[in-house]
């Protein structure tokens, strides 16, 4: 009988693995508390659509808890048990307000600025290139985010602006881009040299009321990035959308869609150590930006005198 | 009265079975009944991200902790230097597993009549009882940005201590993803890697492809499992799907201070694709191939072999395919395969003489066909025995999970090893064939950016062919083992 004893023993121990695994899935599919004020998640049956490519909301139910909720929270409401640590604050998805869009201020974005910002990652911030997940796990998770926010069942996404033909760099682009900059008042956050040392760059906050700080152009130095992209068409977009949720508003009653482009190259030089044509035009140019003199100017043009940076050398 | 001492010793056991199930399932309640509270120590304390978002589930890699870990212990978003990090943040984590384990090991070599010395004698052995596993402690991360590093002082079970890795690396060199540099000692670039393996016990906590050498084989240089010492460059696209590598070795073993050859070295060479495959998943092919040199010969003094002397390299290579297959985000296959070949003075037991020096080895005897038994060092005037080959094997192993939630895991693994030559002509075919198989599954109760926890179980059954020391016949090995796998 004794040989039996081993037998019986590794028998009690699978009766106890058993029971673990039985209450370990009943744990794992629970996707959150049931105590507290929260209800549970209702997963809405929610889509996005990329090109040929169709997320479902219910599909990245796994992924989200993986790679997501550390930050972002199980709720979408930016209060995962990470964000108490992060500098900027974590996207609240319950409010649907999002930087990085190619639709006009105050609107929804299309679902593909919702794609391509998960897969670029944001600059500057703890959210990561996401660019291992599959095209359909990205549209999935574009789907899912669309769940913690009662504007996506209400509300259509905005319409994309139309961004013009990018016209040549030039030395006189760039030079009036530089008065752009200093007319429309960026130098207040941004500072004079784009270093994000503007005066009312530490007073600055969100819309949860979060302190935020300017983008510094020279940040990164060869490798600086824009947190919506990296081509020139992204950073037009970036002022003529404004990004939502943040003080930088949309810039696209106020200027041109030409002075935009030329703000948009006068903004290139100000990232000093990356390699662009707009900074190969500058160094032609012996790094001197020239006073921007308007050939067709209107009646009293002149910007008021406190509307001055202080410093202006580029 | 006999009866009733019979009976009382039989019903103790008994008792102490239902105490321990019951203290078992006691502990999985409570296991069960945790919530989603805390996870992967260093890095994730670094950048917030909990351990699921690197590991399929801890310590295996996923896509994005390979690419995580291919950028140099980087997200890449500007924020990888230390400089951004608390002055207080010290980026270390231990890993330790106390464990409860019953091992049954058959033909195990015993005395006849314990205590006679005749080692004539066969039995299984078979003991269980609680242990511990050894203790490591990583430490990684940036040095600054695109200048990586990895220290781990790792010990035994019994706290004796060893440098399992210690490397710097020099990333994006040029801003380019394609060159990174890595110097030091350093995990071999296995796609699927021993050190982050999700089984714990003795024959399946390893790759027995990893580490396999034909039986009388002296050549303990080739095993791709163990971390090396050398020079790696690699390289990957920017979002990881191209990936290659190449490192320059000492052939060693990993071992520190000059302990074998005294010009010998080795290459490892790898390169992989992955492929969008929509709902699927990523899907990554790749190859792997070791080829290297290693010492037969040594100077001695007195009769010991002198380390760092070795000389008379021979070659040997292992090489194979590797793949990564998802079947959407539940199921995935990862397996491996190899083709091993090692040149015949390994195969007839020379090379390793340094931790075996008093070990004889066949050689040729003066007259043609005979056979003389000398010390396994390959000096002048030594002869291999007429007719020895290149021992040569190939192997696959197939490793199944089923991820039901980034906090349960369930996985097998079968693997076997088939010699396709031996050494020696006339050895059975099938000596030192392995197959062993692996079933288990790991559940972390809670899953944040903090620590990590895992409920470890598993059941490996190991056989290998003809190898039992006595009898020459077939060996099996089982074992089972529960344990809390947990890094802070």
């Amino acid at each position: 009988m004794n040989c039996l004893k081993p037998i019986r023993f590794a028998g009690a121990i699978l009766f106890a693995a058993i029971m673990g695994v039985v209450f370990a899935a009943k744990a794992s599919a629970q996707d959150v508390p049931d105590l507290g004020p929260k209800p549970r998640l209702v997963i809405k049956p929610m889509e996005s659509h990329i090109g040929n490519v169709t997320g479902h909301a219910a599909a990245a139910k796994s992924d989200y808890r993986r790679y997501c909720a550390g930050c972002h929270g199980d709720f979408g409401d930016s209060n995962g048990e990470n964000a108490v640590w992060l500098d900027p604050k974590p996207r609240d998805f319950t409010i649907a307000t999002f930087k990085c869009r190619s639709t006009p201020t105050g609107t929804l974005p299309v679902d593909e600025d919702i794609f391509n910002t998960i897969a670029r990652g944001l600059t500057n911030s703890n959210m990561p290139v996401w660019s291992s997940f599959t095209k359909q796990q990205r549209a999935d998770l574009v789907a899912y985010i669309k769940i913690f926010s009662p504007r996506w069942e209400k509300e259509k996404a905005g319409e994309p602006i139309k961004i013009p033909d990018e016209p040549p760099v030039t030395l006189e682009s760039i030079s009036h881009g530089k008065a752009l900059f200093t007319k429309l008042e960026c130098w207040k956050c941004h500072g004079p040299h784009g270093e994000g040392d503007g005066p009312s760059a530490a007073t600055l906050t969100d819309s949860k009321d979060n302190p935020i700080r300017p983008y510094n152009f020279a940040a990164g130095k060869g490798d600086s990035r824009f947190k919506c992209g990296n081509t020139n068409q992204d950073v037009y977009k970036i002022f003529m959308t404004g990004l939502d949720g943040t003080p930088m508003p949309s810039f696209a009653d106020v200027i041109q869609p030409n002075d935009a482009w030329d703000l948009v190259h006068f903004l290139r030089t100000l990232q000093v150590d990356r390699h662009s044509k707009e900074n190969e035009v500058l160094s032609a140019a012996h790094g001197v930006i020239p006073p921007y003199v308007d050939r067709n100017p209107p009646p009293a043009a002149a910007p008021p005198a406190d509307n001055k940076p202080p410093g202006g050398a580029n | 009265m006999r009866m009733w001492a019979q009976s009382h010793l039989y019903q103790k056991p008994q008792r102490i079975n239902s105490v321990l199930a019951a203290a078992f399932a006691l502990i999985f309640l409570i296991l069960g009944a945790s919530q989603p509270a805390s996870a992967l120590p260093a890095f994730a304390r670094k950048y917030g991200l909990r351990c699921s978002a690197c590991h399929e589930s801890w310590p295996m890699l996923n896509y994005f902790g390979q690419k995580f870990k291919d950028n140099g212990y980087q997200l890449m978003n500007e924020r990888d230097a230390p400089i951004w990090q608390n002055a207080s943040y010290w980026p270390v984590t231990f890993r330790i597993t106390p464990i409860w384990h019953r091992v049954s090991s058959g033909k195990q070599q015993v005395d006849t009549v314990p205590g006679n010395g005749d080692g004539l004698g066969e039995h299984r052995i078979t003991s269980s009882g609680f242990d511990l596993s050894g203790l490591d402690f990583h430490t990684g991360g940036t040095l600054e940005k695109n200048i990586s590093f990895y220290v781990l002082p790792s010990s035994d079970n019994t706290a004796s201590f060893h440098f399992e890795t210690v490397m710097a690396r020099l990333d994006n060199v040029f801003g380019s993803t394609w060159l990174n540099v890595k110097l030091g000692k350093f995990e071999l670039d296995n796609l699927l890697s021993e050190k982050r393996i999700l089984t714990l016990t003795a024959n399946g906590g390893i790759y027995q492809l990893y580490h396999f050498i034909p039986q009388g084989d002296g050549n303990i240089f080739g095993q791709i499992g163990d971390n090396q010492l050398g020079i790696e460059v690699m390289g990957h696209s920017f979002n990881d799907r191209t990936r290659y590598s190449a490192a320059l070795l000492s052939s060693n073993n990993g071992q520190v201070g000059f302990s074998y050859g005294s010009e010998a070295y080795s290459g490892f060479f790898t390169a992989s694709q992955a492929f969008d495959t929509g709902k699927l998943g990523v899907q990554r092919l790749g190859f792997y191939a070791m080829v290297g040199e290693a010492p037969t010969t040594y100077l001695t003094n007195g009769g010991a072999p002198i380390g760092g002397s070795g000389t008379g390299n021979k070659s040997f290579s292992r090489e194979g395919f590797v793949g990564q297959f998802y079947f959407g985000q539940h199921f995935d296959v990862q397996v491996v395969t190899q083709h091993g070949s090692d040149n015949a003075w390994f195969g007839q037991g020379y090379g390793d003489f340094i931790d075996n020096p008093t070990a004889l080895c066949n050689a040729g005897g003066p007259t043609p066909g005979s056979v003389v038994q000398v010390p396994c060092n390959n000096v002048p005037g030594t002869q291999l025995v007429a007719g020895s080959r290149n021992p040569t094997w190939n192997g696959v192993l197939v490793e199944p999970h089923y991820v039901y939630s980034p906090q349960l895991i369930f996985l097998a693994r079968y693997e076997t090893i088939r010699m396709s030559q031996q050494s020696t002509p006339g050895t059975r075919s099938n000596l030192g064939n392995i197959d062993t198989y692996t079933v288990g599954y790991r559940y972390n109760p809670f899953m944040t950016s903090r620590a990590g926890f895992a409920w470890h179980n598993e059941f490996n059954l190991f056989h290998q062919v003809g190898t039992s020391a006595l009898s020459g016949t077939n060996i099996n090995t089982s074992e089972v083992l529960t344990g809390f796998d947990f890094d802070f």
